[in-house]
């Protein structure tokens, strides 16, 4: 087959239609098949117009010669009436061919669709199976909203119909899979769907297995509806597993019984949890240790089809296992099954084996099992001739890694990036360098690695990985004076990565001080190194060089005529970069004016970085979408956090001990499991917008209240094109350490739909009840299942005490009465701070009436000054507050006052409006 | 579900090219191209799965295919399906084709073009996997060609 070399020339000859476009001598240029297809488009487009009608044939051979145009890469622009009218030939050759330019074609052109779809429910309609057929196909193929909004009610009908043929069961099935994939919210439930269950007991293998299909994907988002089908799942796969080779007839491939079948019914069952009922389970049990007994028979055949349907019913069965992660004994036996692929001489073996051992690594049960494979993993990432396969030995590596076997698996990826393809590099670059912080026991270790990194692959490094390194040696003290004797050998040699010399840079303006003593690495031998390699590099790092120089200038004042006389140098005063001249201009005048005193304030050593999630998981995540960084660490993360019951940080792990570099704006980092973000600071002075994004999530916030009730609705959109399944976002109040009992705020809200498509939003209404003031704002958890892993979310609501807040407006001499009256202490709250934002009239009114309280004009004697006055509506209590804001704009400063009867609120709100500006 | 299925020969001229998802004309080229450089460059006998190109999904997707004499089949299928499936699946459409042309050739794709889509709207349907027991479909092919026949000689 195919391989047969046979002379085209009497098959040409047999088929004249597409004769003329096709020659079989290779060659031709391209000008001349562009001339030659135009010249027959022109031909056709001309016998589409001419007076004559065409006959049923000609239009058929026209309408052939337009795909295979339009398959060469030519756009078509005509044709697509002559094809509608072809559907409704009663000739099925003509109708087929219609039917065939729409699928391929047609998308969604709105004039011809509703022609279209008014032959196909004609041929629905006709009671003829074959033209039933072609119209389940175009539907299917086509697939568009506008043939949802017609079809979707009438194909479940004819689907359970009781004298429906068993090929148009099967094609209305997968056309009912195709609307519901497009267009979930137009495929009404109802009686169908318990007869679609039935159909798992069908006599055609072929429609059970395109019920099954359809069932995986409605099952998905309708558990509860499509429960029953395990039980029956189980039994139709346990007939098929233990029943003899010759039993199906045809749906036996090469020797194994309805792989196909068998395939999709284990996916069905990965949509549950382990049965419940003892007897369905253990039937379930007995077919997957089947299964995993069958691949130790020898082969039945030679033939790679025998051993491809063979293991591909196999390596479902051990995804179904995993997925359960509820039998021990299985899931061992499934790893030492797919240990023996690990080494099988076909490389899709190895390629899958390696790819669902990363899965099973995440299992508590087996992930000690999977490691016993690491000699035979790392050996194909030394050995495997394919990059696929290279890159799954990778993920495994990292996904298999822990404190245990951290060492051994970050030297081998180390080595293995010498020679590693360039387009797999800075994945590895950036697992090595989380694994290295993760599973740091010791930080020489740890700086050790990092250097290495960039001596190797230095290109690779971005820029999340040096400012990674630099963070950890800044926090942790024990590290410093090894990292800058490490960089100071590391940058001895001839030529290093420009990534080094930044690191260098950096490290010894810190801690150049601490092997200074040594005469080899003294002041000045420090500064001509890493002047050496000055002039080599780009201008960000030359700048952050000139930085250093100015720290040396405060570290060592020896060296301090030696590096003026570099800064006055005319290639640094007069550089053509705007950055750098200035540097050079700043720092000059900074060690010439400034006394010892206050060089070493304005230098001093960096303070110890915030503790959040490492910036560069962050990047890996982003960079290869959420399914493969799932690793243990992960998984064990989300239980633990189920044990604390609530937003705490992730408990502390090495790669807790440091935060993501200042370039990284601390509420965008990634895919946050775990992460809480802090209540976005805009959301103290407004009531809409996008509450959290990342690449998979977006929540976007609209809120409105009065005295002391809100409503929030909050919407979940899915970035994505992948379902979301098992979505739960739960709004919970936290109490603050004062009140373990009592409850400031009351939430309520309504589950949302489990299951959200790709590209879809859905909407969740949270009521809002304020019982007593509060500092502590809601938490939103958000767990869902992304391409197979758990995701969790957490972020702070923007419910604050000021939304419950109404402006009053009042006389000036009512205004300072009040004011008066509240003079007591505790009433009073002052705060003084340097604006963060430039001072502008405008935005400061904006503010101050989007933080809830009444602006009062031309009440203080001063005009620019601001006062506000509004009461606090709590279930229990109302407060009437006062606010002075008095901005001092040569001192970019202001003090903010705020009274009102009770201390608690006057403190809420002082922080929160000092936020603001 | 299946994205779309792309045959096409050693030179990368495509042969038959069907997509489940819509895109317009010059990206459906480009993928063709994209894809035939990405299978081009492996050897016959290494891994027959690999990440799916920049155009079409990107990592959630994988390319399957096969390598016959002068043509590549590729499937572009999405995580739901399983890859050892895909890979049978191809062998069943080539051994279909096979036998409904009698020792299938590059030719056969050409010059047959509206029935090598036929047999494939047998075996993949909207994306979806429809029949893959080859006797079955070849039956439906069998029964196609009588109907043609019945409607007379006003064929070529």
């Amino acid at each position: 087959m195919l391989a047969g070399s046979r002379p085209g020339v009497g098959k040409a000859a047999t088929s004249r239609r597409l004769a003329p476009l096709c020659s079989p001598s290779p060659g031709k240029s391209k000008e001349a098949e562009i001339k030659r297809i135009n010249k027959e488009l022109a031909n056709i487009r001309s016998k589409f117009k001419g007076d004559k009608a065409l006959d049923g044939y000609s239009k058929k051979k026209y309408v052939c010669k337009l795909l295979f145009i339009f398959l060469l890469g030519h756009d078509i622009d005509f044709g697509h009436m002559e094809a509608v009218n072809l559907l409704s030939s009663n000739r099925y050759t003509e109708k087929q061919i219609g039917y065939l330019f729409i699928s391929v074609l047609v998308n969604s052109n709105s004039e011809l669709i509703r022609l279209i779809n008014n032959a196909i429910k004609n041929d629905l309609a006709s009671r003829n199976p074959t033209f039933m057929g072609l119209a389940l196909h175009c539907i299917a193929n086509v697939g568009s909203r506008e043939m949802a909004e017609a079809f979707a009610g009438e194909v479940p009908k004819i689907l359970v119909a009781g004298d429906t043929m068993d090929s148009v069961k099967q094609s209305a099935a997968l056309c009912l899979l195709r609307l519901y994939r497009t267009s979930p919210d137009l495929v009404p439930m109802g009686d169908w769907t318990s007869r679609v269950v039935h159909l798992l007991n069908d006599q055609h293998l072929g429609v059970v297995t395109a019920a099954t299909s359809l069932i995986t994907t409605l099952a998905q988002k309708n558990p509860e509806e499509f429960k029953t089908s395990v039980s029956l799942a189980v039994s139709r796969l346990s007939r098929i597993v233990t029943s003899a080779s010759t039993d199906l007839q045809d749906y036996t491939y090469y020797f194994v019984p309805a792989p196909w079948l068998s395939v999709k019914l284990l996916r069905l069952l990965q949509c549950y949890p382990p049965p419940e009922d003892p007897a369905v389970r253990g039937r379930l049990t007995e077919c997957l240790e089947t299964i995993l007994n069958k691949a130790q028979e020898p082969p039945k055949s030679k033939k790679v089809q025998h051993s491809n349907a063979k293991n591909a019913v196999l390596f479902e069965a051990i995804s179904l296992i995993i997925h359960h992660d509820s039998e021990p004994n299985l899931l061992v036996r499934a790893c030492n099954q797919l240990g023996q692929f690990l080494q099988h001489r076909e490389t899709n073996l190895r390629y899958l084996a390696l790819e669902s051992m990363c899965t099973l690594a995440s299992s508590e049960f087996s992930h000690e099992a999977v490691k016993t494979h690491i000699d035979t993993v790392i050996n194909a990432l030394k050995t495997e001739r394919d990059v696929s396969v290279r890159q799954r030995a990778v993920d495994l590596l990292y996904a298999m890694c822990d404190r245990s076997n951290a060492q051994q698996i970050v030297a081998e990826m180390l080595s293995y990036l010498e020679t590693a393809d360039y387009s797999i590099r800075e994945e590895i670059v950036l697992k090595v360098a989380i694994l290295a912080e993760k599973y740091a026991v010791d930080y020489a270790w740890y700086v050790d690695t990092i250097l290495n990194l960039i001596r190797i692959a230095g290109d690779y490094v971005s820029e999340e990985v040096w400012y990674r390194v630099i963070q950890i040696v800044i926090n942790r003290d024990d590290v410093q004076g090894y990292a800058a004797k490490t960089v100071f050998e590391a940058l001895q040699a001839p030529a290093c990565h420009e990534n080094l010399v930044k690191v260098g840079g950096y490290i010894l303006g810190e801690f150049g001080n601490l092997i200074a003593g040594d005469p080899r690495s003294s002041p000045l031998v420090q500064f001509n190194l890493l002047h050496s390699k000055f002039h080599l590099c780009s201008v960000p790092t030359r700048a952050l060089l000139l930085s250093t120089y100015i720290k040396f200038v405060n570290l060592f004042p020896e060296v301090k005529p030696t590096i003026q006389d570099v800064l006055r140098g005319d290639s640094q005063l007069r550089n053509a970069d705007v950055e750098l001249q200035q540097r050079a201009v700043e720092y000059l005048r900074l060690s010439t004016v400034a006394s010892t005193d206050i060089l070493a304030t304005v230098l001093e050593e960096m303070p110890p970085f915030p503790e959040r999630e490492s910036s560069i998981l962050a990047k890996l995540k982003k960079k290869k979408g959420p399914s493969t960084v799932t690793d243990l660490e992960d998984t064990k993360r989300e239980r633990s956090v189920d044990v604390n019951g609530g937003p705490e940080p992730a408990p502390a792990s090495a790669s807790a001990a440091v935060g993501p570099s200042p370039a990284v704006p601390a509420c965008c980092d990634g895919l946050g499991n775990n992460l809480l973000l802090f209540c976005s600071l805009m959301f103290v002075c407004k009531n809409n917008g996008v509450l959290f994004e990342n690449q998979l999530l977006q929540i976007g916030l609209k809120s409105e209240f009065r005295q002391n009730l809100g409503r929030m609705f909050i919407f979940y959109g899915n970035k994505t094109s992948t379902q979301f399944l098992n979505f739960t976002p739960t709004p919970v109040p936290r109490c603050g350490l004062d009140s373990l009992t009592r409850t400031h705020l009351n939430l309520q809200t309504k589950p949302v739909d489990p299951t959200v498509d790709g590209g879809a939003q859905v909407q969740q209404v949270v009521n809002i009840e304020c019982v007593s003031d509060f500092t502590e704002a809601p938490v939103l958890n958000i767990q869902f299942r992304y391409g197979g892993t758990f995701q969790n979310v957490s972020v702070q609501l923007p419910i604050t005490l000021n939304k419950f807040f109404q402006p009053t407006e009042m006389s000036s001499q009512d205004f300072f009465q009040r004011w008066k009256q509240l003079s007591n202490p505790q009433q009073e709250v002052q705060n003084i701070f340097k604006a963060k934002h430039p001072m502008d009239t405008e935005i400061t009114k904006a503010k101050i009436i989007g933080f809830g309280s009444a602006l009062l004009e031309e009440v203080d004697p001063n005009p620019a000054n601001f006062v506000g006055a509004g009461i606090i509506h709590t279930k229990t209590s109302q407060t009437g507050c006062l606010l002075r804001l008095e901005p001092n704009l040569q001192a970019q400063m202001y003090r903010l006052t705020l009274r009102t009867s009770k201390e608690t609120v006057s403190q809420r709100l002082c922080e929160l409006l000092s936020q603001q500006f | 579900m299946i994205q779309a299925i792309l045959v096409f020969n050693n030179h990368g001229k495509p042969r038959l090219v069907r997509f489940y998802q819509h895109f317009p004309e010059e990206i459906q080229q480009q993928i063709v191209r994209e894809t035939f450089h990405l299978v081009l460059k492996r050897d016959d006998n290494i891994c027959n799965f690999l990440e799916g190109g920049s155009l079409i999904g990107g990592s959630d997707y994988k390319l399957i295919y096969r390598h016959y004499a002068t043509l590549y089949f590729v499937f572009c299928v999405d995580s739901s399906e399983s890859e050892l499936g895909i890979l049978d699946l191809i062998q069943v459409f080539v051994e279909t084709l096979d036998k409904c042309f009698e020792n299938v050739c590059e030719l056969d794709l050409i010059f047959h073009m509206d029935k090598v889509h036929y047999i494939l709207q047998e075996v993949v349907m909207g994306g979806m996997v429809l029949e893959t027991n080859m006797n079955e479909i070849v039956a439906q092919i069998e029964a196609q060609n009588r109907l043609e026949k019945s409607e007379g000689g006003a064929l070529g």
